[in-house]
């Protein structure tokens, strides 16, 4: 019996350290890994990210082939094609070189007839016509009035849209739990691992709550004592929930933004933390008021389980990357994104596009970060691992 | 010949199978044939049995079957009672207190119902396990140190679990059941009440934890260092100052200048563990009861330094002028 029993658990112990070895291998980065200081010293404020991943993101976050500009000259699109509403101030060769643009950046392969009738271009009969022009005054307008997010960088429909009818990152209400518990307990919204929240038992759609509604983020109190803050726990949770998703969709560490020993404190943030607080307002206002008022002209085919529109979280523009396309500008060579009233701004007097990370860099043991600077007189940088 | 080691040893000592010394005043018996197992002579002791019951041991393990049965039970309709999700996802699931709306009222079964219900038998279990603990140590003339070290991880436990919830009038304050989500727990705890780790009461827990790993590494390489001196009979070395641990202490004492006793050594050891709990269970039920935000208490009572700013001025972004709301 005892032979019998000591191979036993020799058998498990070997098939438990496989286990384990296959958990560790496929839960953890290998080394080396960069972290990058970004606040004073020893407060832990870095940037960590695998080296090795930067050639893929580099690759997929190319701005798509410059369409030459056709001229501003001649007359404008509204005198010479009907029912142009929101884009017939460009001239006829501007006009036509937005439509060939947007047809590269949402429907590459369908091509026009993905919005227009071919019969009658003016023709709003396919849902696509509407939609795609409620989404160019959704774009006029996050570049005209969020500018404390998106800066002179600005968006475009590739922000998005990159090559797809439907942007690969949009979400949708999460249907309600199926189990017929009956008795057994309801789903509380948590405990299942989702991608969203980086596979943790954390709320699995923190987004409906705050993305769709405007619940409010903050649970933290701002005296020592008790006062009036009545925030629970289970709150944390979600708010800690969309914080996850903040740093998956942006592939940035929590102290991209918060200083951890007091996420609550604006004074020991990083500005980053400012741009994202109107990057929440942003999303709720295109929720709200551009995407769900479209509710009723998509089919159902394009609608969620439980028949709501597709909305969009903080993934639809960044996909991965702390500035959708590592912050280059397209909008300053397709300025008709700004808006009429804006557009009057020479592109010259935007920012220019910051330069990509430089070739070099991606075959340099340590290179520096994607764009992400060092804070200013901080100690040496990068910070290799520690010896 | 087997070789005795002080590491790993595969030397097993076996007499013959020992019943123990006679019961008294008990109308419980100790059951089972004892015989011999080899795995458990490489943990420890080779003989296995006879267990005694008694009364409070089989009420205690029908409670503590009660509670494992709800929460298993609860946790399986989450996944719609699919034998593979409840598997695959067994670390995710839970069974979660009252949403925070229900108070310290009785909610129904399915909101939080059954976790009052799973709390209260796992609570009942855990306490007939101390008193039969602590009438075994009587009962067999001991003293009832194991007891009262028991006794201080209940309190965190309990403080947890019962009373800190009470104090802030909702049981959703209170821990789910579950593997992944009461560690998720755990850090939203300490997110919302402002940084745990300024809780001057975590950081003796802390103390005391690592303490106790720190003592029980030199005690326990000590004994094993001098066992070659017969220091495994720690009992009558403690009695009769021997070879071995004479030569435990000498180390000890030339090597910082102080040295623990056979004996102090496990007095030490035993106040470390249980004030790891006791100071720790302390921490929580301030939390949030006396104290809201530990960092901010931190900047108060000065232990939270502060550095010089990097970025210019951060101000919150919803108390500018005119800001959106």
């Amino acid at each position: 019996m005892n032979h019998g029993i000591r191979l036993a658990f020799g058998l498990l112990g070997i098939v438990a350290a496989v286990l384990v070895t296959i958990v560790v291998l496929l839960s953890f980065d290998r080394p080396p890994i960069t972290a990058v200081q970004r606040g004073f010293r020893g407060v832990g404020m870095e940037q960590v990210y695998n080296p090795r991943e930067v050639a893929t993101y580099l690759a997929a976050n190319q701005p798509p082939e410059l369409i030459p500009s056709l001229g501003d000259d001649g007359p404008r699109a509204s005198e010479i094609y009907e029912n142009v509403q929101v884009l017939g101030h460009l001239s006829e060769g501007e006009f036509t070189r937005a439509m060939l643009a947007m047809t590269a950046w949402v429907a590459p392969e369908q091509g026009c007839t993905y919005c227009h009738n071919p019969e009658n271009m003016a023709s709003e009969e396919l849902y696509t016509y509407k939609v795609a022009r409620r989404m160019i005054q959704m774009t006029q307008h996050i570049n005209a009035d969020y500018q404390p997010h998106v800066a002179e960088t600005g968006v475009t429909c590739h922000t998005c849209h990159r090559g797809q009818p439907v942007p690969e990152y949009i979400w949708f209400n999460e249907p309600p739990a199926s189990n017929a518990a009956g008795m057994l307990q309801v789903s509380s919204g948590q405990n299942k691992a989702t991608p969203l929240v980086n596979n943790s038992s954390l709320p699995s759609d923190p987004l409906t709550p705050y993305f769709e509604g405007a619940h409010s983020i903050r649970v933290q109190g701002d005296t020592a004592l008790p006062t009036s803050n009545r925030h629970s726990i289970k709150e944390a949770e979600w708010t800690y929930a969309l914080m996850v998703h903040f740093s998956q969709a942006l592939g940035v560490n929590c102290t991209f933004c918060h200083n951890s020993r007091n996420f609550g404190d604006w004074s020991q943030s990083s500005p980053q933390r400012v741009s994202a607080w109107h990057g929440i307002g942003m999303t709720r206002d295109i929720n709200q008021n551009y995407l769900k008022p479209l509710q009723d002209v998509f089919p159902d085919y394009r609608l969620g389980p439980t028949g709501d529109v597709a909305k969009v979280n903080c993934s639809t523009c960044h996909q991965g990357v702390y500035k959708p396309l590592f912050g280059v500008s397209m909008l300053a060579d397709y300025p008709e994104f700004r808006g009429p009233e804006r557009q009057a701004t020479p592109a010259s007097a935007a920012t220019p596009a910051p330069v990509l990370v430089p070739a070099p860099l991606l075959i340099v043991p340590v290179p520096a970060p994607l764009l992400i600077v060092p804070a200013p007189g901080v100690g040496p940088t990068p910070t290799t691992p520690p010896q | 010949m087997a070789q005795y080691q002080n590491l790993f040893t595969r030397v097993q000592v076996r007499g013959p199978v020992y019943a123990g010394v006679p019961m008294t005043g008990s109308n419980w018996t100790r059951s089972g044939k004892p015989y011999f197992l080899h795995f458990f002579g490489v943990l420890g002791d080779a003989q296995v049995g006879p267990i005694y019951l008694g009364a409070t041991g089989v009420a205690s393990l029908i409670c503590g079957f009660i509670a494992f049965e709800i929460i298993g039970l609860n946790m399986w309709a989450s996944v719609n009672w699919d034998p593979v999700q409840f598997l695959r996802q067994l670390p995710w699931l839970a069974l979660e207190p009252p949403a925070p709306g229900t108070g310290l009222r009785l909610p129904p079964l399915n909101e939080g119902g059954w976790w009052l219900m799973a709390g209260f038998f796992l609570t009942a279990s855990i306490l007939l396990w101390w008193v039969r603990i602590y009438r075994r140590a009587r009962s067999l003339g001991m003293g009832t140190h194991v007891a009262w070290a028991f006794a201080a991880a209940i309190w965190l436990y309990l403080v947890l679990g019962f009373i800190r919830p009470l104090l802030m009038g909702s049981w959703s304050e209170a821990v789910p059941f579950g593997i992944f989500p009461h560690l998720d727990w755990t850090a939203a705890f300490s997110i919302r009440y402002g940084n745990l780790f300024y809780n001057p009461f975590h950081m003796l827990s802390i103390v005391f934890l690592y303490g106790s790993t720190l003592l029980f590494a030199m005690h326990g390489a000590t004994v094993l260092a001098i066992s070659r001196f017969g220091a495994e009979r720690e009992l009558e070395q403690i009695v009769h100052r021997g070879t071995a641990f004479e030569r435990g202490t000498l180390f000890w004492r030339w090597t910082m200048g102080f040295a623990a006793t056979a004996e102090s050594i496990h007095r030490w050891a035993w106040w470390f563990a249980v004030l790891c709990p006791l100071t720790g269970g302390i921490g929580i039920l301030l939390t949030g009861t006396v104290v809201d935000n530990w960092y901010l208490w931190g900047v108060k009572h000065g232990i939270a330094p502060t550095y010089p700013p990097v970025w210019g001025p951060v101000v919150d972004p919803s108390l500018v002028p005119g800001a959106p709301r």
